[in-house]
């Protein structure tokens, strides 16, 4: 376990232990291990391929096989079944967005049920993001990517869940668009989310994260906090290779 | 392409998921001599079988034997399901008993006229069918079929629930006196291993590397240029041409056609006999077609009723039994 | 009298309202094959031998415990609905991973077997089932006489479909259905029970077929054949629908039924054929279906 210096003490809210996963025969992560505290963003980089969407998907129990250890809250994740993850309230994002085609924005937002309470209320979430509230009755498939986008995160902010995995929200975004984005995920942080995002674009995610973890097939090399960033940009870029 | 889950000999999955047609490794070398041989003792047996089991039973065999082969033709290697294959046989059955009892031709013209005629509703039906994939294409084929049994049963040359009987067998060529049953087994043993090998020499062809390339990759297929298309229909056609043949068959050896041979439980029977058997394999249609008729003949003396046995090896082999007999037979001697 | 096209009129509208009433069937079953399409990607080809079943409960239950239409009419399709659950839970789930003509082909043994077995016990005639006496006689509206439980059918069907269409388009559970038709795995980490829809939706399918079943049993009598071969025209309705709409499932259900009564008085030869003949047509000029979205 690689830990950085000057981290929050205490339990971790989400606790991950040498979380190995596989598709199929194919062995794709390799002893995965993160915490992840309440009120913390932390972000995963990595070049494509590193395993990134890999970790989410297997501590959202969407991938065919894992083992390890996964903790949310102290509570063992790894036997419950699909369906119930999102009841130990975390809430997954996912990089395709998935908006659903068939139905409108509003039952789009309305579709994943409550699991906790203290979700944001429908009157909250228009007032976060306005542009939502103007096309409540499109259909899913008439939004753009930066609308997908924010309507993927508010449904999530609808259900009470308290920790977020987000895939690369601002991939294929304009600049503005990805600054909207960046002030939502400040708003949230401000309300105590706690986040664990995944993005190629660290300059974007340093202005939200405390702290980076670096991947690299299917292992995380290091982790530091954002301050330090400068100081290993180096190595950030061997890593990632931008 | 969606294409059955089945070991077929040829494929095997790279760790990307991708297809790989692999070289022939010493297990391919091995399973084609078996192959070689295995075929080889049952043509020895198929010879001398007249005389130790009732010829009949075995031509009944060899009938939906090649009624299975002629619909593993386009299941097992080009990947549709046709459930509606029962048209074709049913279809040629007719033509063929009324061309050899009202027009009075000799067996084999009016055998090979049935076959023909099955191809030409192949044509149809398969023109139509090929617009659509994978369930679609089998819906589509069931929904043509029992447009074809209507019409068989109202047109007034097949006399509808009474069927033609009274066909004759006839003299082959004018010469060979088919009311002899020897002459007729070796004539039906002659059609079906003339049907096995065409379908055989059909799927070994460069017109068959193209129908195997379609079903792993049918887009990868089309970007390299060939009509799709016209290799679908083609091989649609055959397969209904040889179940044809097959139908036309059964018409001379039992003497009848009727409406029986063109309903949907006999699309359904050549289908289990497949799958039964095991599909995309060489000899699993003929190993399920013998079972499927000697368990129906074994059932139908008992009790029991024989749609509920169909029924119950349909549900077993689907659940459990994927691969069919050879199938396993093959994974089995691969390890 | 008068005439259409040579036709007496009341005899136009007798056979009008025939093929509404068989429309009314088509519409229903072919409505209960959309709902499982669309999100199991499973045909049902069990549909007919569950709409069969539906009838026949309604006769059980009647000769065993001399309950008739009115209660048969929700324990029949109830048990229908459960029975399919059960084995939606313990084999047809199975075939899900695998390519979806395993779901036609296990579906098909199922319905051999059920039709077989019920064929071995009942033969293979048919048997009554009393018209309720609610809906006995007919009214006469003046250009037609019409018997009263057929308008009733009619009237019900309508109202089962349009039930149904608001269920899957207006409510909640509808969109859960929707959604989970486009992205399962998504829909489940949401925290909805994906598998328990999955069970429910061929429970609803089946309890519409077996629904329909008590419905025809005044009608058509109830025979362990009645429902092989109407499940064919029915697969051939939810093609030139559109396989996953269930809007064009109901229309195509009722304009084939109508259409068919109208080639049964102008040309009855064809009148067997003429559903496959439009689903020749509407595959040559939109192979997707005239409600279909894919091609």
């Amino acid at each position: 376990m690689i830990e950085a210096p000057g981290r929050p003490q205490g339990p971790a809210l989400l606790e991950v232990r040498d979380l190995h996963g596989w598709y199929g025969e194919s062995h794709v992560l390799h002893g995965v291990s993160l915490d992840l505290h309440e009120g913390e963003t932390i972000t995963l980089v990595g070049r494509n391929g590193a395993g990134k969407t890999t970790t989410l998907r297997a501590i959202m129990n969407l991938l065919p096989r894992r083992e390890g250890s996964i903790r949310i809250a102290g509570a063992d994740m790894m036997k419950v079944p699909v369906h119930r993850t999102a009841y130990s309230g975390i809430g997954y994002v996912p990089e395709e967005r998935g908006i659903f085609a068939t139905l409108t924005v509003s039952e789009n937002l309305m579709l994943p049920p409550t699991v906790a309470p203290g979700g944001m209320t429908i009157e909250e979430i228009y007032d976060l993001f306005p542009n939502l509230a103007e096309r409540r009755n499109s259909p899913g498939t008439k939004l753009s990517g930066g609308e997908q986008q924010m309507l993927a995160i508010a449904r999530i902010l609808r259900t009470g869940v308290k920790i977020i995995l987000l895939d690369e929200p601002t991939e294929g975004l304009a600049p503005v668009i990805i600054q909207r984005i960046g002030d939502v995920l400040m708003e949230l942080k401000k309300k105590g989310m706690t986040l664990l995002l995944v993005e190629q674009n660290f300059r974007f995610a340093r202005k939200v994260a405390d702290r980076f973890f670096l991947m690299e097939d299917g292992h995380i090399l290091e982790s530091f906090p954002t301050s330090e960033l400068d100081a290993r940009m180096d190595r950030l870029h061997e890593v990632v290779g931008v | 392409m969606t294409s059955l889950d089945h070991t077929s000999e040829i494929r095997s999955e790279g760790t990307d998921g991708t297809t790989v047609t692999p070289d022939r490794k010493p297990g391919q070398r091995d399973l084609s001599t078996i192959g070689f041989v295995l075929a080889g003792i049952a043509v020895v047996g198929l010879l001398v079988a007249p005389f130790y089991v009732y010829p009949v039973f075995i031509m009944s065999v060899l009938c939906f034997a090649l009624f299975a082969i002629a619909f593993n033709l386009l299941l097992g290697y080009v990947g549709l399901l046709s459930f509606g294959h029962a048209a074709f046989f049913g279809g040629a059955a007719y033509f063929t008993a009324h061309a050899a009892k009202v027009w009075g031709w000799e067996p084999l013209s009016a055998i090979l006229l049935g076959a023909g005629g099955a191809g030409l509703i192949g044509l149809l039906v398969g023109y139509l069918a090929i617009r659509r994939q994978g369930i679609y294409f089998a819906m589509v084929t069931l929904a043509l079929s029992q447009m074809i049994f209507f019409i068989f049963l109202q047109a007034p040359f097949t006399h509808g629930e009474d069927g033609i009987q009274g066909v004759p067998r006839g003299y082959l060529l004018g010469i060979v006196n088919l009311n002899d049953p020897l002459n007729i087994y070796y004539f039906v043993l002659a059609i079906f291993l003339f049907g096995f090998f065409a379908v055989w020499r059909i799927v070994h062809s460069p017109f068959g590397h193209v129908l195997k390339a379609i079903r792993e990759n049918e887009n990868r297929t089309i970007s390299l240029g060939y009509r799709v298309e016209r290799y679908k229909l083609g091989a649609f056609v055959m397969s209904a041409a040889i179940a044809g043949l097959a139908g036309s068959t059964k018409a001379i050896v039992f003497q009848i056609a009727t409406l029986t041979d063109v309903a949907w439980q006999m699309s359904g029977e050549v289908v289990l006999m497949t799958l039964l058997g095991g599909m995309g394999t060489i000899f699993g249609p003929a190993i399920g077609a013998a079972l499927v008729v000697t368990m129906q003949h074994y059932f139908a003396s008992m009790d029991f009723p024989v749609t509920v046995m169909i029924g119950i090896i349909f549900v077993l082999c689907v659940l459990l039994f994927r691969r069919g007999i050879v199938g396993e037979a093959i994974r089995l001697i691969r390890r | 009298m008068t005439m259409i096209f040579g036709i007496p009129l009341p005899a136009l509208l007798g056979q009008l309202l025939i093929g509404f009433i068989n429309g009314s069937f088509y519409a229903l079953l072919s409505l209960g094959l959309a709902v499982i399409f669309g999100l199991l990607r499973v045909i049902n080809f069990a549909h007919g031998a569950q709409y069969m079943l539906g009838a026949f409960t309604a006769y059980l239950v009647l000769a065993y415990t001399g309950l008739g239409f009115w209660p048969a009419l929700i324990v029949a399709p109830l048990i229908v609905a459960m029975l399919s659950a059960v084995i939606e839970r313990t084999m047809l789930s199975r075939l899900y991973d695998l390519d979806h003509l395993y779901g036609l082909l296990f579906t098909f043994g199922l319905a051999l077997i059920i039709e077989g077995t019920f064929r071995y016990y009942f033969g293979a005639a048919g048997n009554p089932y009393p018209t309720p006496a609610l809906l006995a006689g007919g009214t006469n509206l003046g250009f037609m006489f019409m018997p009263n439980y057929r308008g009733f059918v009619v009237v019900a069907s309508l109202v089962i479909c349009i039930s149904t269409w608001l269920l899957i388009e207006k409510t909640r559970l509808g969109a859960y259905l929707r959604a989970a038709t486009e992205n399962p795995q998504l829909v489940q980490a949401f925290g909805v029970n994906v598998p328990l829809l999955l069970t429910l939706t061929y429970a609803l399918g089946a309890g519409l077929a077996g629904l329909a079943g008590v419905l025809a049993a005044p009608i058509y009598q109830v025979s362990p054949l009645m429902g092989s071969n109407l499940i064919i025209i029915v697969f051939a309705v939810v093609v030139i629908g559109g396989m996953g709409s269930i809007l064009g499932a109901i229309i195509s259900g009722y304009m084939l039924g109508i259409l068919e009564g109208l080639t049964k008085v102008f040309y009855p030869e064809a009148s067997n054929i003429v559903v496959f003949v439009i689903m020749a047509i509407v595959l040559m000029i939109r192979p997707a279906g005239l409600f279909g979205k894919e091609a």
